[in-house]
This record gives C-alpha cells, structure tokens and sequence, in this order.
C-alpha cells in the first residue's frame, strides 16, 4: 500500500507565474553562459582577452597611430615615422597605396578614360540589385539582361567609344571582370549540368559526367595556361581571340563544374515525392524544373553556391601567374620599384582587404537569402 | 460485421456518407486490360483487368506490398506499365507524352506524405498547376483556388506555407490542389495514413463530399469505415493480383478467398 501512496499525487492548486532568477537573464546571464560556464570556459574566455589585449593594440598603432600616408618613397616613410616616433620604431607605410592607387584600381586604363569603368561597377549594381533583391521593381530585369553589352562596350570601347586594348586592362578592375563574369556565367551551366547529370538520356548525361569529372580533375592554373598558350595552337592562325576573354572562359568552365557537383547535391536533397506531385500535375519537365525543383534545389544548395562563388572570385589572383597584371600580379612591378622595393606588408594587406569587402559581402547576402527564403516557420 | 462501431471509428460523425448523392453512369472512365509490371524480375502487377465507370468510388486494400501503390499510380504513369494497356479518359495510356500530359491534367492525385511544396504559399500550391498547364489567367486561377480552399475548409490559411500547416490541413490543401486542375478522376494513395485520429476525420470528411459531388475515385487505404459507407466496390489485391472484388456489403460479410479472409480478420482485429 506504501508504493500506492507514494505515485499517486494531485496538484494542490495553481502556482502563479514568477519571473526567471536573475543570474540567468540580462548581460550578467548572458556572461556566465557563453563565458564563464564552466572552468574550462573560463579559462577559454580569459586567454582569448590575454590575446586580444596582446595582439591588436600593437597592430593599431603600427597601421594607423604611426601609418604614413603622404610619402615619395619607402626611406622617406622610415625618416617620418623616425622622427615622429624615435629612432627603430616601424610605422605602415600606406603612402605606396595612395601612389599607386588609380593602377591598383584600373591597371593601366588611359586615364582620361577613367570615367567608363567607374560608370560601368556603378551600373553592375544598378544591374544586380533586382536580381539579388525582390523589392526593386521588375522591369530592372532589363537593365540586367542587356548590362553585360554595356559593360563591354563601356570598359574596351567600341560602337563610338575610344577603344581600350585588353592589354591596358589590370587592377581591382579585371578582378573584377573576371570574377562576375565567371560568377554570373557559372551558375546558370552549372545548372545546366546538373540536370544533365541526373537526366535519363545516356548522351547528354555521359557528356555532363565526362566534362564535370574532367575540370574537377585539373588544377584552375592548367587551365589558364591552356588559355594563354595552348588555345593558339587550335584556334585557326591569325584569329584574334582576346586573353581576359579566353580567362573568362576557362575560369567560368572551371567554376561551372563544381557549380553543377553543389547543385546535384540540392537536387538529391529533394524528396522524390516532389517530383512525382509535380508530375501528377501535369506539369512537363522543364516546368516542374524551373518551378518546383530548382527553386527548392538553389535555396538547400546557397551555402555551397556562394563559397563556390568566393572561391573562385579568390582565385581570379592566379591570372597573374600568366602576366596578367590583377591586383596580385602588379604588386610585383611596384617591389620593383626602387622607391618602393622592400614593401610588402601594406600592399598585400591592401589586396587582401579588398577581396575581403567583397567576399564578405556576398557571404552575408546568402545568409540574408537563407533567412528570407526560410517557409517552415 | 460484429465490430462496427470499432471499425467505423474514424468516419466524421457529423457526416453521415448520403449515398443517394452518389450514382454510376455507364460511360467508362478507367480501362485496364491484362496489364503487367516488372520492377526489373519482380513481376509486381499481374495480368491486372480493372473497368471504371465514371462516378465509381473504389477502395483498394490489401497487405504490405501487394502492389496497390503501384497500380494506381500506373494510372497517371508514374509508374510505367510493360504489358497490356490502360486507357484513361478515353485516351490511351502508352509512351506518346502528349497523351500522357493530357491524363495527368484529368487525373488528379493525393498522397500518404501529401507532397506539397513547401516554397510556395497554399494559394499559390493551388494555383500553380491551373496557370502553368491549363493556361488559366492568374486572377480567375486564385479565385477558384479560394473557392476549393473554402471547400476544404481553410480558406483562411491561403497565405501560409505549408510547413506551418497541421498534417490534415496539409493532407486537405493537396486535395484542394488537385480539385483545382478540375480532374475527371481523383487517385487517393493512402491519404490517412500518416495522419492523426482526429485529422483522419478532416480528410475523410472532404472525401466523403467528393463522392457526394460524383467523383470518380480510386482509393488505397485501411480505412474500412470508408470502405463500407462510401465505396461502391472494394478490391483487395495480394501479391500484384487482383485476388477479390465486390460490392462493400458481400465484401466485408462473405468473403469469398481464403485470403480475403485471413487479410480481412487481420485488419478488422478478430
Ligand atoms: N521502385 C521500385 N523498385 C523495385 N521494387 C519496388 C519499387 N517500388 C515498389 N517496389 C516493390 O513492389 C512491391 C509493391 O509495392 P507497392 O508500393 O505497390 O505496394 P503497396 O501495396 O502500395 O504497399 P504499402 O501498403 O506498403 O504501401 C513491393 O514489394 C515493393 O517492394
Ligand atoms: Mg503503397
């Protein structure tokens, strides 16, 4: 009888709701769960400051506290910063950005040309903000469509335009190029090859597994160089066939293969039940592709698809193994530079917070689109 | 038919099945002549001769396997049949794509795990199909989707996405979804199965109203409470034949196979 006493209960009334202790709300609460739960936690919490405390201040004082920016050359920074802050003490010498600035920016662009390609990275966004956003009105779409012609005529001429040879090309500006042609090329063969891998037909999808095998095999740089030396030997003699162009190319193929690997993997993510309702719709295949499963593939494959995209926008640096002068590739004429030669920190930190801005940019738009792609909730 | 009450559990009780609503016309909408299927050796349908009249509402049962999902869903070709021939809608089912788009317009289909899609809003669930294959333009398609949402009974979700919806709420927007393309025939696979009690009750509660209105239903499922009230043939199928058929009453009371016996004592639990 004990035990029967001893499960059966009945709660003796309501308890009213109070609020929840306050050592597990506010910053106090939120402290001692992400810091200091915990010894080893703390312990964490207290070596990451030790670090921090370490690390940055020297950084801020060399780059901006003792930084140079208005200097002819490299002794004369030193001299500066000598006598502003004592004899040995090192201070960024930004003064070689502020030099070099336009060729960072535009290689070597007729100057009084300027304009076009400060008005064509303008108009891409113009271009890209109704395809990334929904809230810019449709008829934009246009604009897009037509902007790679735009593009084109602004930055080499033509069609009135002083002509600009693509020998002149270089800087942030042919990263550039390169990097959204290759991006916005990419995606849509990718896709392309996607469904040919998955197809029923044998051919078009022994071609797409032979061609997406094939690129994924070979290193970026075989590529380039097949672009920039091999292709001559099986063009037709005398073709003029444009380096950037051949580079677009090859570095579009490149991405489109992985592309295509990132977007099979969204297509198997996808119930086959899906499918099978919008086949019971009756809608065809290329319907039921481009209402229900792609729209569902791209939104499971975003995570893949940009980090492909900052891949490769990365490696647009490598065109400078084949002379092309991206911002990679002119670093090497100013070290070169006599009044330049022995610099090195300020350039490479200023390419690399460059390709930083933007890969950081698109990074946080995908995390945008997977918030407001997200239907379950 | 000791165990009604047991059996009937999940039949709506405020909607008693009017059969007087329902009649059969002697045009044939579903014909099925000595049809087999092969999943590579495994011979999964066989030798199968099924005539459906229009109006006709029938449950198929039979155990796990016996190849009732299969044979439905030849119907509409999601599944491909090797010998023999189906002919639907007075359109013969074979392997010319047009022939196949035009049944998959007619016949409409609902599933166990209900297949909506999860990136579209129900409205636009339910319009997508009338505006991209019937060509229908897109205010006329959201005012009959509306109209087939307040049939259902939630209009009132149209806005949401699927995932915020309950399991009989999505089960009952994908029959809504269907009922959009206006389909001839409804093809039903086991559409209570992964539902709750009381949404089994939802489902069948519209279900019972299609048959009222006429339809020509082809339904795979256990609930046998539907079966008796509503169908006007059972089938029960085992290992891809079909082994019986006949009116609910003589079905359920005097089974004639051995096999209906032992499948029909199992499922009613004596
Ligand atoms: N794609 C397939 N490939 C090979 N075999 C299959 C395939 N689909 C089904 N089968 C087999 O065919 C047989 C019939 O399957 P089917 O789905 O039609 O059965 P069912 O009667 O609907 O059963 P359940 O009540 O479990 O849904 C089963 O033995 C199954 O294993
Ligand atoms: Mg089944």
């Amino acid at each position: 009888m004990s035990s029967d006493t001893s499960i059966s209960y009945v709660a003796s009334g309501q308890i009213p709701p109070s609020p929840p202790p306050a050592a597990t709300t506010g910053v106090m609460g939120w402290m001692r769960e992400n810091l200091f739960d915990g010894w080893m936690n703390s312990v964490l919490t207290i070596v990451s400051i030790a670090a921090i405390v370490l690390i940055v201040p020297p950084i801020i004082d060399w780059a901006f506290l003792r930084g140079v920016w208005n200097a002819g050359s490299l002794s004369e920074c030193r001299e500066i910063v000598a006598a502003a802050h004592g004899e040995g003490v090192r201070g960024a010498c930004w003064a070689v950005i502020n030099e070099r600035f336009n060729q960072f920016l535009f290689g070597f662009y007729p100057t009084h040309l300027y304009w076009r390609p400060i008005l064509a990275f303008v108009l891409m966004f113009v271009a890209l903000a109704p395809v990334l956003f929904t809230q810019v009105p449709r008829f934009m779409l246009w604009f897009s469509l037509i902007y790679p012609v735009v593009a084109f005529l602004l930055i080499w001429g033509g069609m009135g335009l002083e002509p600009v040879e693509s020998a002149k090309l270089g800087g942030f500006m042919l990263a550039l190029i390169i990097g959204t042609t290759g991006i916005v090329a990419s995606l849509p063969i990718g896709i392309l090859l996607a469904l040919g891998r998955q197809s029923s037909m044998f051919f078009i999808k022994t071609i797409c597994v032979i061609f997406i095998e094939f690129i994924r095999g070979v290193p970026l740089i075989t590529l380039l160089f097949v672009a920039s030396v091999l292709l001559n030997y099986f063009l037709p003699p005398g073709t003029e066939f444009d380096l950037i162009l051949r580079v677009c190319i090859m570095v579009t193929l490149f991405s489109s293969a992985y592309m295509a690997e990132v977007i099979r993997g969204g297509l198997a993510a996808l119930p086959q039940g899906q499918y099978e309702a919008a086949d019971a719709l009756g809608l065809n295949y290329w319907k039921s592709t481009r209402l229900i499963i792609m729209p569902q593939a791209l939104k499971v494959s975003i995570p893949g698809i940009v980090n492909s995209f900052i891949g490769l926008f990365k490696d647009t640096t490598l065109v400078s193994v084949i002379g092309l002068l991206d911002p990679v590739g002119l670093l090497n004429p100013i070290r070169a530079d006599s009044n330049w030669n022995g610099i090195l920190w300020e350039l490479y930190l200023f390419v690399a917070l460059f390709f930083f801005i933007f890969c950081f940019g698109m990074s946080r738009y995908s995390m945008y689109l997977e918030r407001k792609l997200k239907t379950d909730r | 038919m000791t165990d009604a009450a047991q059996i009937d559990d999940h039949m709506p009780e405020d909607h008693v099945p009017d059969r007087s609503k329902m009649s059969v016309s002697d045009e044939v909408a579903i014909q099925i002549d000595n049809m087999n299927k092969w999943y590579g050796e495994f011979h999964v349908l066989r030798d199968i001769n099924l005539t459906v009249n229009r109006g006709e509402r029938i449950v198929i049962c039979g155990p796990s396997g016996s190849g009732k999902s299969t044979l439905i869903r030849c119907i509409n070709r999601l599944e491909e049949h090797q010998k023999g021939d189906i002919v639907v809608n007075d359109v013969e089912l074979n392997s010319d794509l047009k022939n196949i788009d035009k049944i998959r317009a007619e016949v409409g289909m609902v599933f166990q795990h209900f297949n909506l899609f999860p990136h579209l809003t129900i409205l636009e669930n339910c319009t997508l199909a009338p505006i991209w294959v019937r060509k229908t333009p897109k205010k006329e398609a959201e005012a009959d989707a509306m109209q087939m949402l307040e049939r259902v009974k939630i209009p009132e979700q149209a806005h949401k996405f699927p995932g915020q919806l309950s399991g009989g709420q999505q089960q009952r927007v994908a029959i809504a979804r269907s009922l959009c393309m206006k389909p001839r025939i409804m093809l039903f696979d086991e559409p209570t199965s992964a539902l709750d009690p009381e949404m089994i009750k939802e489902v069948l509660d519209t279900m019972i109203g299609l048959a009222e209105e006429g339809m020509t239903m082809l339904v795979v499922t256990h609930e046998m409470g539907f079966a008796r009230m509503v169908a006007n043939r059972v089938i029960f199928m085992d290992e891809g034949q079909i082994v019986e058929q006949n009116e609910p009453e003589e079905f359920f009371n005097n089974p004639k196979s051995d096999r209906t016996k032992l499948f029909l004592s199992q499922i009613l639990g004596h």
